[in-house]
């Protein structure tokens, strides 16, 4: 059997060395994991609430809903190195002002899909509900939240995965993550390991955002009402 | 009059910001209860509005809602709405609950407890005719349009409201299953007796459901209201009389019953007497055709005097089936839906027993009408001259 070609046993042997580094750092690794896993859980979990409350409360204010809609695509647009700098005054150096630029990011798909998932509750169950009685925060909470859940979820997910991606920025703000290992090997490049440490924070990042959607997808299904699943 | 209306209108009127023209304009309307009062009018004419006045949807822009007396104008709306049984056309189940979720609701809102809320949601899906075993944990995709409508109202009952306010909640169902709920319904209102205020555009459904007509005109303005019966035998105007239709007589026979009608002597023989019997009676009588009958009076044929005058040797071929047979508490529009397919164009009535009684013919429909008409006009008359 003749040996590989030279590119390809390079390829190989590249991989192997990869592997070797992500054992020898393994615990490193898996500490940036959580760490990343951490800031994105919370930015997540911070954008969720406030973008759920925006969206019920502007969903049938057409001005608010307007300016709302307009400022948090706003914040998408801000280039994210320049948004998550612009907090460190604020905040100091280190997660938190990652955080806080990270829930302004996640804000725009979990409002606009609350708000569409609030628009598509059918008028006559509105009513209904009002003309039983309950109180416009019993029709939010016991009816027209529960409806949009689904299409509220599909906006979670998308803010989960951007937040994923955007997280590794943390780094240079002096925040944790799995950025920390993109931005050692950028600032190491050329020296031994230094690409394997981007790829290391590139893959574990994308694993990381895969996992998450899955998890996210399971609980969008279990949680949706079983009247709702077509 | 009752003493006391269940619901009490007291010149109420919507007015929405930007516009001049009120959607309802000053309305004093009475309800009375245990009654199903329908509002119908032509589209745009207010009718669901003025619903919606009722249990406060819509806030009035002025006048007083008074419910056994109380006024309601300003109480906590959401209260005062779990008191009310609400359906619509669209219905509005909540799709993301069961149905027996859905009939709790305000049950579960008025904190009854679990045992009693579990009690009522069988006992009412018994009364709308649903099998609790097989629909409880159903969800609202899995019904179809009649099923849905029929929890709609259980749920509508669920806290055992007085009052029920029902927009148009037929309007969406084909005509077949329309027509059983509306029977349904009435049956189940002689049970329960609740006070009904029905919105429809539909005229024939009014006159069906209700006890008594609103017939609204523009800004919800009250044109006629009284029952259906003195409305179809007295419309006051041409406003009415147009909304009400052609063929308004004829459906106000549905109101008078054959009982109503003096029976005279008609001409029978049985199928033991002889021929010359007959013809000497139709003779006597002045008339072509008589009612042969057994033994026991029971109506057999119809014979002509033709056929007798021949003194054929027996009945038996004889005659022209006499139909079916009314009994003194048919309507009259039954009788003359009998009459036009009849050979000799009179309705047979037969009493208790099943024995002949008398015949229903043109002549008496035409009496009866103008009777009722008569009658209402003066009632109206008599209202006038109090006025």
């Amino acid at each position: 059997m003749r040996g590989l070609s030279d590119p390809r046993k390079a390829r190989v042997e590249a991989l192997g060395n990869w592997f070797t580094y992500v054992q020898d750092n393994l615990e490193f690794i898996l500490e940036e994991l959580v760490n990343h896993l951490q800031i994105v859980a919370i930015s997540v979990g911070v954008a969720t609430v406030v973008a759920v409350l925006l969206g019920a409360w502007a969903q049938s204010r057409p001005i608010v809903r307007a300016l709302a809609l307009s400022i948090t695509g706003i914040f998408l647009t801000i280039p994210s190195l320049a948004l998550f700098a612009l907090f460190i005054p604020l905040f100091g150096i280190g997660n938190r002002p990652a955080i806080v630029a990270l829930v302004l990011y996640g804000l725009l798909p979990i409002l606009r899909n609350t708000v569409t998932g609030l628009d598509s509750v059918s008028p006559a169950v509105v009513e209904s509900a009002r003309g039983m009685g309950m109180s416009p925060r019993q029709q939010l909470l016991k009816v027209r939240l529960p409806l949009a859940f689904p299409v509220v979820m599909a906006g979670i997910r998308v803010s989960t995965l951007l937040i994923v991606g955007l997280t590794a920025i943390a780094v240079l703000v002096g925040g944790d993550g799995l950025g920390s290992f993109i931005q050692d090997g950028l600032t190491r490049n050329g020296f031994p390991n230094a690409g394997n440490a981007v790829v290391v924070g590139v893959v574990f990042t994308v694993a990381l955002g895969l996992v998450l959607d899955a998890v996210l997808a399971t609980v969008q299904r279990v949680f949706t009402p079983r009247g709702l699943l077509v | 009059m009752s003493p006391e209306p269940k619901i009490h209108l007291d010149r109420v009127g919507k007015t929405y910001p930007g516009t001049k023209i009120p959607a309802v304009e000053d309305l004093t309307l009475d309800v009375h209860e245990g009654e199903i009062l329908v509002l119908v009018g032509p589209s745009g004419c207010g009718k669901s509005t003025t619903l919606r006045l009722i249990n406060r949807m819509i806030e009035p822009s002025n006048g007083r809602i008074l419910l056994d007396g109380e006024d309601v104008t300003k109480v906590n709306p959401d209260k005062l709405r779990r008191r009310i049984g609400y359906v619509i056309q669209q219905i509005g189940l909540f799709p993301h609950q069961t149905i027996a979720q859905n009939i709790a609701t305000v049950p579960k809102m008025l904190g009854w407890e679990k045992e009693r809320i579990t009690e009522q949601v069988e006992s009412l899906l018994t009364t709308v005719g649903l099998d609790p075993d097989q629909y409880r944990d159903r969800f609202p995709k899995e019904l179809s349009g009649g099923q849905a409508q029929r929890v709609g109202v259980a749920r509508a009952l669920g806290a055992d409201p007085d009052i029920m306010l029902m927009d148009e909640p037929f309007g969406a169902i084909d005509p077949i299953t329309r027509d059983r709920l509306q029977n349904e319904f009435l049956r189940l209102q002689e049970e329960l007796h609740k006070t009904i205020v029905f919105v429809t555009h539909d005229i024939d459904e009014a006159i069906k459901m209700g006890d008594r007509i609103a017939i609204l005109g523009d800004r919800s303005t009250i044109r006629q209201i009284d029952t259906p019966e003195r409305i179809l035998a007295y419309p006051v105007d041409d406003f009415v009389d147009d909304f009400i239709g052609t063929g308004s007589t004829i459906k106000g026979l549905n109101f008078l019953k054959v009982s109503s009608l003096k029976q005279t002597d008609y001409p029978s023989i049985s199928d033991a007497d002889p021929c010359a019997t007959g013809v000497a009676k139709l003779d006597e009588a002045g008339l072509e055709w008589l009612v042969l009958v057994d033994a026991q009076r029971r109506p057999l044929r119809w014979l002509h005097r033709d056929e007798l005058a021949k003194s054929p040797a027996s009945y038996d071929d004889l005659g022209e089936d006499v139909g079916d047979l009314l009994n003194s508490d048919d309507s009259l529009f039954h009788a003359l839906e009998l009459m036009v397919q009849s050979a000799a164009g009179q309705s047979v009535v037969v009493d208790k027993h099943g024995a002949f009684a008398g015949v229903v013919e043109m002549s008496h429909l035409n009496k009866a009408i103008r009777r009722a008409q008569y009658e209402a006009r003066l009632h109206y008359e008599e209202m006038e001259a109090n006025a």
